[in-house]
């Protein structure tokens, strides 16, 4: 990745590149890098604030917090590969449940300290990325995204049933009294009576200052990913999306790229998972299910594949939908609509019970087929054309349109 | 929401916005726990919070809505609302009617999934957001140690709904954990007398196990006990979990020379391999000149209706069939088939009870702090409840009363009339030294 | 050899299944060029057809009875099945035959829903990028699935096959083996020979009718024969709806060997996924062979013997075998070239 960020400041590299030369000019690459700045500068301040933004959500508490970063981190990731190359991958969530798996050993093994954890996990999930990347993206299209749903689902059988004395199968790993924990004995951490925490260097990393550590990892990952984009390794990327022909015809070799984009969006699904075991010290075989690789598909293309900030807005609709929705029963329905009349409120119930609760499913579905039938570029569309509206340029903004679309973050 | 109404600190960080702000508020949340109270959720209104966790959506979505509707019968109960159902019976009078503790009892719900993660992220919501005081349902046992290692972590009692491993009170066993459910080991020595009655000493079984933890800890059980009996062990084969069309499995067992066979299964696997083992003729077989039998250790009664006719008269065990006649069950059959119309399942039964037991606890123990109540629970002897005379354990946590075998009914009049009962295997009977299973309670977690 | 012999049998079975939901898939993906993450919710109405068919001829009439209560207290019902009242035997045949005489009433319905389908939503979607259509085609199969759980419930619904097909047929018996050592249930050489019958069909509508012909062209080249003034976008409606009959068809006749639940579908559409791209992309025959071979690969991987020495190989076979295949054919094991690479 180092090698990435050090490419991203030498502006000969794109020279090459031939695609989209009208944004090399420095006018408006300098326009550029202070959007960039202002972009990640709300994007911290909104991250950093979303315990108070989202009380209103009924989403402020630590657990959902750190999911929104968490998979906000993995679905950036996962837009760095299928957003930038168009190569979908459908067996992203093994490299998070092996960056889990990973962890969780670190904590059991080494020391309860996160930073040891978050590395080996990153890692191992990089590691891995490397070996099936390098073997599925001998393939293209369909074939690659099948490719890797193989290995994922073959990890996740394998995790839930005879690779038991590794992962713990059906159960998951989880920590021990008796895990001897080298590092944490050595440094003369007494083992108590009951389970360690995770912590870093001494500050408990579950609650709110578990929150604060993958809100900084966030901002630190849309960082990169920003830098990601506008590098000329990320022009190479949608070059390769564009016309992978035409790219091969001009001389370059495209696996490297493809191989690099691949173990970098892997790694950051390792990061992810570890940082799932950081807030919650427990890994699950099922993290690895095709249906977990699914979840961050629908993720990237809800929010907008290709977009810097859709992936994480996709994760945040999804797990707020997941939580919250689901929690919802005729009780709380009840009193959410006490305001209306009594035989209003309870029509009201009626029709929005089957959507909650048990129903949270049949919602998640509607709205994915709402927003791809009338939203395509996913719900950073929607803000687009809402911001479009309030800016009042309509004729202006419809033939910046098709250029936008590209990259509709900034 | 309160946690923050410290009015002037949060314009302060807003306005700051960046890292700096993270390290800045980071103590504050310290802080915050410390002092607040003497336990984590300690109830300050007039109310308390109960979190229900159970699947309402996958496999066991229907098995999670019974346990729902039990659960909500459970409130009404100890707020005194309706017929009061088993607290008629229960032999603690600790419970008047009239919430626990002075406070009446609140709910919240949430969704496992039958995943560890979600069912987590889902107990963590009423942990951390809804404030909830104890954390019950589940069922699956993988679920139910996932979410018993969170609750002891957090500081709240689990009072876990289905789960069948042995793990829950054996290996994975916690402090703040409870279980009222009966465990693969149980069920092994209650099935064990049953089998040789009906099937003598002389027989060979042949083993289809789900292939994960409760599936091994199950094949492990029936092994044992049948082996001690006589019986031979053909093989034993580990099929994947949902794997729908078990035919590669079975056919495998019409020559081998096995006369029993054992399907470590639940849920929908339980329901296919049935249904396909019948297709196959193995119940009309005839091997070494005897009937070939097919046993399913863990009956699920919902379940069982899935199978339709191919469950007659095959044996099994179950924690609690709607059937009994004591005077506990027909008080909750008739609570419950009131309020919904229909029996209830053993899901529903384990939960409602776990639901009463921990409101008695709190109220004998005359407060909500998960230490307290554990003390309450622990070597807890108490009877009414549908199993008979029953003990909490002290030293697993583990409910030990008397285990029903079952077999599927020959004439069925209902669509839920499925099972009868064979046997109620005493207590004394399957009861196994604590140590027997491994594991460690720990000490109790307050939380705060 | 026995052992063997049922093995081939049992991944024919299962084989059968896969191909006849892949079937549908790489008919609609090669000529509409659509990816249908709603087939497996296709697969399951059709068994659900089953389901509605056998409540249908079950249909009682609820009275109550005030002298007799049940245990908690409310009067006992009294159930009379009409059907069998109303048409006495020809009742009592539609009951032993609810699920065959599914199929007649599974036809008509599901290429209604194909065709609403198609009309109402995949039409819009064949200019898109595919990864609009999985999202698509994947929440209207979340929806499908969760307007089946709230009608029918969670868990499995038991449909009985035939008692006359009930048992099984010694079948060694036939090719001199021991009587009793190769028996295999009726109901499963039913589904299988069904099958076949299925698969001949829709090749031969393709293969020998005009129709076909054209939908074939429009396979290989759409633009040329949309040029050629044919009314491609008609056919390709048919072409969805016939899909759907197929794998509603395969659904119906499932139900006796599993019985269905709401989430049949997902867990058949990811291995129907894998069986269509290993046959290669728009294949016909590819579709079928690969799930046929795949089916026998995963039913020899679950033998005792092989999993002595191999733990687990039965859990992975098919993607382990999807991966070899891809690695060593590029386009899967029938696929043409310039087929979804882009």
């Amino acid at each position: 990745m180092s090698q990435n960020l050090g490419k991203i400041r030498s502006p000969l590299d794109m020279e090459p590149l031939a695609i989209e030369v009208h944004d090399v000019e420095s006018a408006s690459r300098s326009r550029s890098a202070r959007n960039d700045l202002i972009l990640i500068c709300v994007f911290s301040a909104v991250v950093l604030a979303s315990p108070w933004l989202l009380a209103p959500f009924g989403a402020a508490y630590p657990d959902l917090l750190q999911r929104f970063c968490i998979f906000g981190i993995f679905a950036i990731g996962f837009n760095i590969m299928f957003g930038l190359t168009g190569y979908l991958s459908f067996g992203h969530a093994a490299f998070l449940g092996i960056g889990s798996y990973a962890a969780v050993w670190s904590f059991k093994l080494l020391t309860m300290n996160v930073i040891p954890a978050v590395m080996f996990g990153v890692l191992c999930a990089g590691l891995f990325s490397a070996l099936i990347g390098y073997v599925c993206l001998r393939r293209a299209g369909i074939y690659f995204s099948i490719l890797t749903l193989a290995f994922a689902q073959m990890s996740y059988n394998l995790a839930y049933s005879v690779l038991t004395p590794i992962t713990n199968g059906e159960t998951g790993l989880q920590l021990t009294l008796n895990d001897s924990r080298v590092l944490d004995a050595a440094s003369g951490i007494d083992p108590t009576s009951s389970l360690p925490v995770t912590n870093l260097f001494g500050m408990k990393m579950s609650g709110y200052p578990g929150f604060y550590l993958c809100a900084i990892v966030l901002i630190i990952s849309f960082y990169i990913s920003i830098r990601i984009f506008r590098s000329p390794f990320g022009m190479m990327l949608r070059g390769i999306k564009t016309n992978q022909n035409r790219m091969s015809y001009t001389g370059i070799n495209t696996r490297p790229y493809l191989l690099a984009a691949f173990v970098v969006s892997g790694m950051y699904a390792g990061l992810a998972g570890s940082l799932m075991a950081v807030t919650d010290p427990l890994a699950g075989a099922e993290r690895m299910q095709w249906t977990a690789s699914g979840e961050v598909v629908l993720m990237t293309i809800l929010g907008g594949a290709g977009t810097l900030l859709g992936p994480v807005l996709g994760a945040g609709v999804i797990k707020y939908f997941e939580n919250i929705f689901s929690s919802f029963n005729a009780q709380t329905l009840h009193s959410a609509f006490s305001f209306l009349p009594d035989g209003l409120a309870e029509f009201m119930v009626t029709i929005t019970h089957p959507f909650v609760g048990e129903g949270w499913h049949l919602t998640l579905g509607v709205l994915f087929m709402l927003i791809v039938i009338f939203l395509p570029g996913g719900l950073m569309e929607g803000a687009q054309r809402i911001g479009n509206m309030f800016s009042g340029s309509g004729g202006k903004s419809e033939a910046e349109s098709p250029a936008e679309q590209t990259k509709p973050a900034e | 929401m309160s946690l923050f109404d410290d009015n002037v600190s949060r314009r302060g960080i807003l306005k700051t916005g960046l890292v700096g702000a993270a390290v800045a508020t980071a103590p504050f949340h310290f802080v915050r726990g410390a002092g607040a109270a003497d336990y984590l959720n300690m109830p300050k209104g007039k109310s308390v919070i109960f979190g229900f966790n159970v699947p309402q959506t996958g496999a066991y979505a229907d098995e999670g809505a019974d346990e729902l509707r039990a659960y909500k019968l459970a409130v009404q109960h100890i707020n005194g609302e309706g017929d009061g159902g088993m607290l008629n019976t229960f032999t603690s009078k600790a419970l008047k009617g009239n919430g626990v503790n002075g406070k009446k009892v609140e709910f919240v719900t949430g969704d496992t999934q039958t995943k560890s993660d979600a069912a987590r992220a889902s107990a963590k919501r009423m942990i951390e957001k809804d404030g909830a005081i104890m954390i019950t349902g589940g069922s699956s046992s993988g679920v139910a140690i996932a979410v018993q290692g969170l609750c002891q972590e957090a500081g709240v009692i689990f009072m876990a709904g289905l789960t069948h491993s042995n793990d829950t009170t054996g290996k994975d066993k916690k402090a703040n954990g409870f279980r009222h459910f009966f465990n693969t080991e149980m069920s092994g020595a209650a099935l064990a007398p049953v089998l040789e009655k009906a099937f003598g000493t002389d027989r060979t079984a042949y083993h289809l196990t789900a292939d994960y933890t409760w599936g091994w800890s199950q094949e492990g059980s029936i092994k044992k006990y049948t082996e001690k009996l006589g019986w031979n062990t053909a093989s034993a084969v580990r099929t994947p979990l949902g794997a729908g069309d078990f035919s590669q499995y079975i056919t495998p067992v019409l020559n081998s020379g096995a006369d029993v066979l054992v399907l470590n299964h639940y849920g929908k696997d339980m329901v296919n391999s049935l249904t396909q083992a019948v297709q196959f003729g193995l119940r009309d077989k005839q091997v070494n000149g005897k009937d070939f039998a097919i046993v399913v250790p863990l009956y699920s009664r919902l379940m069982a209706q899935g199978a339709g006719k191919n469950v007659q008269g095959i044996f099994g065990s179950t924690n609690w069939h709607w059937s009994l006649q004591d005077e506990g069950s027909k008080a909750f059959v008739k609570s419950f088939g009131q309020a919904y119309g229909f029996p209830p399942s053993q899901a529903a039964h384990t939960c409602y009870v776990q639901a009463i037991l921990y409101a008695d606890a709190c109220q004998r123990a005359g407060s909500f702090a998960p230490c307290d109540v554990g003390k309450a629970l622990e070597g807890f002897k108490f009877d009414g409840m549908g199993n008979g005379a029953t003990e909490y354990r002290a030293a697993d946590h583990q409910c030990f009363k008397d285990v029903l075998v079952v077999k599927g009914k020959e004439n069925p009049t209902t669509k839920f009339d499925v099972l009868e009962v064979v046997e109620v295997t005493p207590r004394a009977q399957v009861e196994y030294p604590p140590e027997l299973l491994g594991g460690q309670l720990g000490s109790c977690n307050n939380g705060a | 050899m026995d052992a063997i012999l049922l093995q081939i049998l049992n991944g024919l079975d299962k084989g059968a299944a896969y191909a006849l939901i892949a079937l549908g898939l790489t008919l609609i993906f090669g000529t509409l060029g659509v990816v249908n993450f709603a087939h497996g919710a296709l697969f399951m109405l059709g068994a659900f057809c089953a389901v509605t068919v056998g409540k249908l001829v079950n249909y009682q009439v609820v009275t109550l009875d005030p002298t007799r209560t049940t245990p908690w207290g409310t009067p006992v019902e009294i159930r009379t099945p009409i059907v069998q009242e109303w048409f006495g035997d020809f009742g009592a045949f539609m009951v032993e035959y609810s699920v065959p005489l599914s199929i007649l009433f599974a036809i008509p319905i599901m290429l209604l829903i194909g065709v609403i389908m198609e009309r109402g939503l995949i039409q819009f979607f064949y200019k898109r990028p595919h990864a609009d259509q999985i999202l698509v085609t994947f929440g209207l199969a979340i929806v499908i699935q969760e307007i089946i759980k709230a009608q029918f419930g969670a868990n499995p619904i038991p449909q009985a096959a035939p008692d006359l097909v009930a048992g099984s047929a010694d079948i060694g018996v036939l090719l001199g083996f021991d009587p009793g050592t190769v028996v295999y249930p009726y109901w499963r050489i039913i589904y299988l020979l069904f099958s076949a019958l299925l698969i001949g069909c829709v090749f031969a509508f393709l293969q020998f009718t005009t129709y076909g012909m054209v939908v074939r062209a429009g396979m290989a080249d759409r633009e040329t024969v949309g040029l050629l003034g044919i009314n491609i976008q008609q056919r390709f409606t048919v072409v969805f709806g016939l899909a759907a009959v197929v794998a509603g068809l395969a659904g119906v006749m499932y139900t006796p060997i599993l019985p269905p639940d709401y989430h049949m579908g997902m867990d058949f559409l990811v291995l129907s996924f894998v069986v269509v791209v290993v046959g290669g992309m728009g294949s016909l025959p590819g579709a079928v062979a690969a799930g046929l071979l795949l089916g026998v690969l995963q039913s020899f991987a679950s033998m005792n013997e092989v999993k002595n020495i191999l733990p687990g190989i039965d859990q992975i076979i098919i993607y382990l075998v999807a991966v070899v295949i891809l690695l060593v054919r590029p386009r899967g094991l029938m696929g043409r070239k310039g087929v979804m690479e882009s």
